[in-house]
């Protein structure tokens, strides 16, 4: 390894957390102001470069949703902000204040709840292709209806990203992975399908600054969502990214990990 | 023995090749294609074969419901089973069954089933399943839920129609203020419970140790007597010995004047098994958290044609196998005599016509089943010893025992 490989590799450690009735896996990592970063419904890859960037300017704490890829299933959760729940007490048990706060998609919604749940909890917020809202125009993709490859090809605009991330014809294992996943999401968001009615009008009381981002091309969760998102909360601005889907973390890292790092820390 | 007529109802005038164009004929195959004129006809048709079935010799009918699909026709196969309760006499009203988990008011299914069980006389046999996979999407019930659904339903339903209401109900799926429905059965302790299943070891263990009948569903030879091996296993453990009377067997079975004819016939049971017009996308037959973690791995590749179903096997194979019988009367019944020696079972369903059938050869099945089968198929069972439930007078569960007054002899 070289010097500079060195100094350019991030350090990640991984804990069981025991807390609020669940057992949660954490992997943190870097250093700087802490940064909550919520994975989608779909888990998420041990490392992604997304995460990579970050934890060059954050402290990174990359929690595995309670029954997702593998960590404990905490099997009386019924309900997203069940998990807002637990998370807000990680935060609290860390004795982390003043987070930020990152949703990819399913994670943020679990971010929206969990800010109407502490108004003045995080510094600031930035939801990307978020569900929890329903759509005015158009219905979130139900991934009861279509098979695991479909759903997550469904939610990259360039489907040679989806092969770079996952290969042409993704792995038993990584299927496996996705299945025990869309199980925990039944668990918890069956109906109505990964939305929460009352979560608009909570959103009021949010003062927080938040940025919503959204891939123009996504197909799971309609992108008109995001103005629904800018119209609810009292200090949101939303950008729009050309030639994303719905997994902007996975397809265009480097972007998103700018646009964090720039809100974030802009004063 | 126990001998059942039974269909699945198939809803054959739909345009095939709409089907053929969609890939698949269940769920989201759309309803347009549904022809209410010819629904109503072959509704009325399927009556007339129950009729007969009654009229012919069959002790019981059985009854079965799904949603969405034109494999089946029937939605709530408590409605066929509240008409066959008024227009039939004799025979037992088989329902396997109600699918539990898309209940969200089992109190409601309770008061259902007792009063058919009131209306028939006491000829109610009320099974329960779990539904198949896309049964709960088209109910929109949580697949996640669906076995502990099913066993607190279960639950609800039995001691509504055992125990004095009013009282309450605080379980995880449901909840219920007061229960005390006024209508209860008139079979006491309960109608009998019978559990029908193919592929599921749990459902196989649980009705075990219920002590109720398991009713295995076209399953092959083979794989009928590991069913009973594991049965049997669990019955030691719950403190009785398992036997004919706790013993199932659906089997399709379909006769006419002509071996070919019978053989060309027989082939219609494939109608929905991809040979004709292709089964449902496997995610929706197999929704996550539907089935056991142990099944996990052999789902998703068979959700993206990296595996076999693990259910499908070839006609030729189905014929060998003999999970479909074929042929004239007289030819059938050494298949039968092999099938009864092999699994000793005391309750047969023959599932007689599938498919295209038309209205004449499934009348006439019916008829020759009735007229050279069924009392050949009964004489096996005497001299095999294979009591049913109500011959042996068999407890109607472990906790529950068999009935005081034994109404109908069959």
């Amino acid at each position: 390894m070289t010097a500079t490989a060195i100094a350019l590799a991030v350090a990640w450690t991984t804990e069981e957390i025991k807390v609020a009735g669940s057992s949660v896996r954490l992997r943190s990592a870097g250093r700087g102001a802490p940064l909550l970063v919520l994975h989608h419904d779909i888990g998420t890859p041990e490392q992604l470069p997304l995460y990579e960037s970050l934890a060059r300017r954050f402290t990174v704490l990359l929690p595995s949703h309670p029954g997702y890829d593998g960590s404990e299933r905490p099997a009386w959760m019924r309900g997203v902000r069940d998990v807002a729940v637990t998370y807000q007490a990680l935060l609290a048990a860390r004795g982390v204040a003043e987070a930020s706060i990152l949703g990819l998609g399913f994670g943020g919604w679990i971010a929206a709840e969990m800010a109407t749940m502490a108004p003045r909890g995080f510094r600031r917020i930035v939801l990307v292709g978020a569900m929890g809202l329903k759509p005015s125009t158009g219905e979130i993709l139900d991934q009861a209806l279509v098979s695991y490859i479909e759903y997550v090809r469904a939610g990259f605009a360039d489907q040679s990203a989806f092969e770079r991330q996952f290969g042409a014809d993704p792995s038993t294992p990584q299927l496996e992975q996705w299945d025990l996943n869309r199980e925990m999401t039944f668990r918890i968001a069956w109906k109505p399908y990964m939305y929460n009615p009352t979560l608009p009008h909570l959103l009021a009381g949010v003062p927080t600054p938040t940025l919503v981002v959204w891939g123009r091309e996504d197909r799971i969760v309609p992108p008109g969502c995001a103005e629904q998102y800018a119209r609810a909360l009292p200090a949101a601005r939303v950008v729009q990214l050309d030639g994303a889907g719905h997994f902007v973390d996975m397809e265009q890292p480097d972007t998103l990990a700018k646009l964090v790092a720039q809100f974030v820390t802009e004063s | 023995m126990h001998l059942m007529y039974f269909t699945e109802q198939p809803m054959s005038a739909y345009p095939e090749d709409e089907g053929r164009k969609r890939g698949a004929t269940a769920l989201m195959f759309s309803n347009r294609h549904f022809d209410p004129v010819a629904g109503s006809r072959l509704y009325n048709e399927y009556i007339e074969h129950y009729r007969l079935a009654e009229e012919v010799g069959f002790d019981g009918i059985m009854l079965n419901e799904h949603h969405n699909a034109p494999f089946c026709m029937q939605a709530k196969c408590n409605v066929f089973a509240s008409i066959l309760a008024a227009i039939t006499r004799r025979v037992k009203i088989v329902l396997l069954g109600n699918p539990l988990p898309l209940a969200d008011n089992p109190v409601r299914l309770a008061e259902e089933l007792a009063m058919i069980d009131m209306v028939s006389r006491g000829r109610l046999v009320s099974g329960f399943v779990r539904g198949g996979g896309q049964e709960q999407l088209a109910t929109g019930v949580n697949p996640a839920f669906n076995r502990e659904r099913f066993e607190e339903a279960h639950e609800l339903i039995v001691r509504a129609w055992t125990q004095q209401g009013p009282f309450r109900f605080e379980g995880t799926h449901y909840q219920h203020r007061v229960v005390n429905p006024w209508a209860v059965p008139l079979q006491k302790p309960h109608p009998r419970v019978w559990i029908p299943g193919v592929l599921s070891k749990e459902t196989i263990i649980w009705a075990a140790r219920q002590r109720y009948p398991y009713i295995a569903l076209s399953t092959a030879i083979d794989a009928t007597k590991k069913i009973w091996e594991l049965y049997d296993s669990v019955a030691a453990e719950a403190g009785y010995t398992g036997g004919p009377e706790n013993r199932g067997y659906l089997q399709r079975c379909h006769v006419a004047e002509t071996e070919e004819k019978a053989l060309a016939n027989a082939r219609q049971f494939m109608w929905m098994q991809g040979e004709f017009t292709g089964l449902a996308h496997p995610v929706w037959s197999s929704p996550s958290g539907y089935f056991s973690p142990s099944y996990r791995k052999a789902f998703v590749e068979y959700a993206v044609g990296r595996g076999s179903n693990p259910r499908a096997a070839s006609f030729e194979d189905q014929i060998r196998d003999q999970q479909i019988i074929a042929g004239t009367p007289k030819t059938v019944l050494p298949k039968f005599r092999r099938l009864l020696e092999e699994t000793r079972p005391s309750i047969l369903g023959l599932w007689a016509s599938d498919g295209f059938v038309s209205n004449q050869d499934a009348t006439t099945c019916i008829r020759l089943l009735g007229q050279e089968v069924l009392p050949a198929v009964r004489e096996m069972g005497k001299e095999l010893g294979l009591w049913s439930p109500f011959e042996a007078n068999s407890p109607v569960s472990i906790t529950q025992p068999a009935p005081a007054v034994h109404r109908n002899g069959a």
